[in-house]
């Protein structure tokens, strides 16, 4: 396969993990209920590795250049995160489905990129499923919770639907670059509306239809929230360049 | 059985270092003693997630964000296992967490400063870790079991998070001029509070003579303060760095360092809610546990619907 493209899809899930880590991480020490504020920092945590080996991965491939480059570096523009990462956390519902509708994808995602055959993205996913399975798990959990918890928490979570419905379109709407995944999107959508569908009914929330959806974040074209995403995130590498820490 | 014969049965067991477990017959001064120290360090873990939490979205590098991200959930681990601890002794998660929103519990006074720049969260790692460690080496022997037996596991995190800190350090203290100012600066600022954690002079404590009888506490305040200070004397040398102290000078006499007078002033001023940081901290975690209501009360509504459900398919 052609290795820029390569290195765009593996900048793309190197970039959606690091951004949706970066919003869960908002939370550690605000979280609702001390065992809840650890379980998320983990997601958090365990994102962050995985955005990791993506960059180390994209960076031996581009040569010259590092995981630190790659994420501290890039403007805006550059950066290919889905756009559901980069959403704001909101509430803890809001929160939770984020982390639900793209750990749902996710794992659908790895599980044919473990057959991949590339060797270092089969290695990777691989890795990050046995995390991914556990993201799901939880998340899924407390979609059904809050969903069919009381009266405010459900109207919270038709609130999370309204505000992050238009941004799931993009998951499989495929960037040029994404055809190195090798992956059959269409199917892989239908899974995913599926399982999302049973967790949904489980949790007595509707699913939307014939929504508008929202794209762009593949090829760099983003909400307004990732600048100052980046701006947080950048801060000491952009202030003090050519340091080491 | 007399009160006065068991206390003297509790006494002589503290002494032939038996550890005291929660079913056991205790005075009701050493079990209130303890819950208020154990909620207390409970607290100050969990507020002290909020100035090292304050750089995590900024970490220079992706290597230190997952430090620190680490780092800070251990915190909250440790916050967990204190606020176990002292449930044993009858005071509920819920009672303790109340008393600190009203102010009625305290919590480490250290927490109340300001994480300015990223290197205060390596010198918070060295200097107030470090100062930490000093006080729960001591507490793994503690008289009260459940307490000894956190302490036991919560310091092997602690020294690992206390040789993160300097590393951050001494990377800062190789580096450019920036960076070194940034280290000498964050030593400066985080020095003198750091001493304070170690509380009055052992003349002015009022809890000691009791604690130490019971062996709640082993080494007093001063000889904590004493050896943690001949401790980072040394260390500083390493970063090349200095503290500012100076009437800092090894004494060949006492083969301790000698050092200057802390600002106690400044030290009860932050205990009475004066601080930098006093009202943003509680403020922070009355905030997380108000927004949070919501969540808890309906996941305890969903797991009831859920135990109704299963009652009706069983019946």
């Amino acid at each position: 396969m052609p290795d820029q493209e390569k290195i765009n899809y593996l900048l793309h899930l190197a970039d959606t993990t690091l951004i949706l880590s970066h919003r869960n991480s908002e939370w550690c020490g605000h979280g609702p209920v001390l065992e809840q504020d650890i379980a998320l920092t983990n997601i958090a945590l365990d994102l962050l590795g995985q955005s990791r080996l993506f960059y180390q991965y994209a960076a031996e491939l581009m040569g010259n250049t590092d995981e630190d480059q790659l994420a501290y570096l890039r403007t805006e523009r550059e950066y290919k995160n889905l756009l559901l990462a980069e959403q704001p956390n909101g509430d803890w519902g809001q929160t939770i489905l984020r982390q639900y509708l793209y750990s749902q994808f996710q794992q659908l995602l790895f599980q044919q990129l473990v057959t991949h055959n590339d060797q270092q993205l089969c290695a990777i996913a691989t890795k990050s499923l046995k995390e991914t399975n556990y993201h799901v798990r939880w998340s899924s959990e407390w979609v059904i919770r809050l969903g069919d918890g009381t009266t405010e928490s459900r109207e919270r979570m038709l609130h999370a639907i309204d505000e992050l419905w238009p941004y799931t379109g993009e998951l499989f709407d495929p960037a040029a670059y994404e055809s190195v995944a090798d992956v059959d999107f269409t199917s892989l959508q239908q899974e995913w509306n599926k399982r999302v569908k049973l967790i949904f009914e489980e949790a007595t929330l509707p699913v939307p239809e014939k929504i508008f959806m929202q794209q762009g974040g593949k090829t760099g074209a983003h909400t307004e929230h990732l600048g100052y995403i980046l701006a947080d995130l950048q801060y000491l590498q952009r202030t003090y360049p050519n340091s080491i820490w | 059985m007399p009160v006065q014969d068991f206390e003297q049965l509790f006494q002589q067991k503290i002494d032939a270092e038996v550890k005291i477990e929660p079913k056991d017959w205790m005075p009701d001064a050493y079990r209130k003693t303890n819950i208020r120290q154990i909620s207390q360090h409970a607290h100050s873990e969990i507020v002290g997630m909020l100035p090292e939490g304050n750089w995590i979205t900024r970490a220079p590098s992706l290597k230190r964000k997952a430090i620190l991200l680490a780092k800070v959930q251990d915190e909250a681990g440790h916050g967990l296992y204190l606020y176990s601890a002292a449930e044993t002794l009858g005071m509920s998660r819920d009672e303790m967490i109340n008393d600190l929103h009203s102010g009625k519990a305290k919590y480490s006074s250290i927490f109340n400063y300001p994480t300015l720049t990223w290197a205060d969260i390596g010198a918070i790692g060295w200097l107030v870790d470090g100062a930490a460690i000093m006080n729960q080496v001591m507490l793994c022997r503690t008289s009260y079991g459940p307490y000894a037996r956190a302490m036991v596991r919560i310091c092997k995190e602690e020294s690992f998070h206390q040789r993160q800190g300097f590393e951050s350090l001494l990377v800062l203290s190789k580096g450019t001029p920036e960076q070194k100012a940034m280290c000498q600066d964050a030593i400066n600022r985080w020095w003198w509070p750091a001493l304070m954690m170690f509380g009055p002079k052992d003349s002015e404590s009022t809890n000691s003579d009791q604690s130490m009888k019971w062996k709640i506490k082993r080494k007093s305040n001063d000889e904590l303060r004493q050896n943690f200070v001949d401790m980072i004397a040394e260390q500083v040398k390493v970063l090349g760095m200095t503290l500012p102290d100076p009437a800092l000078k090894w004494n060949e006499e006492r083969k301790h360092y000698d050092f200057g007078e802390i600002n106690w002033e400044e030290f009860w001023n932050v205990v009475k809610g004066n601080g930098p940081c006093n009202k943003q901290r509680l403020e922070a975690r009355r905030k997380a546990h108000e927004n949070g209501r919501w969540v808890r009360e309906a996941a305890m509504a969903h797991a009831a619907k859920l135990a109704e459900r299963r009652k009706q398919e069983a019946a």
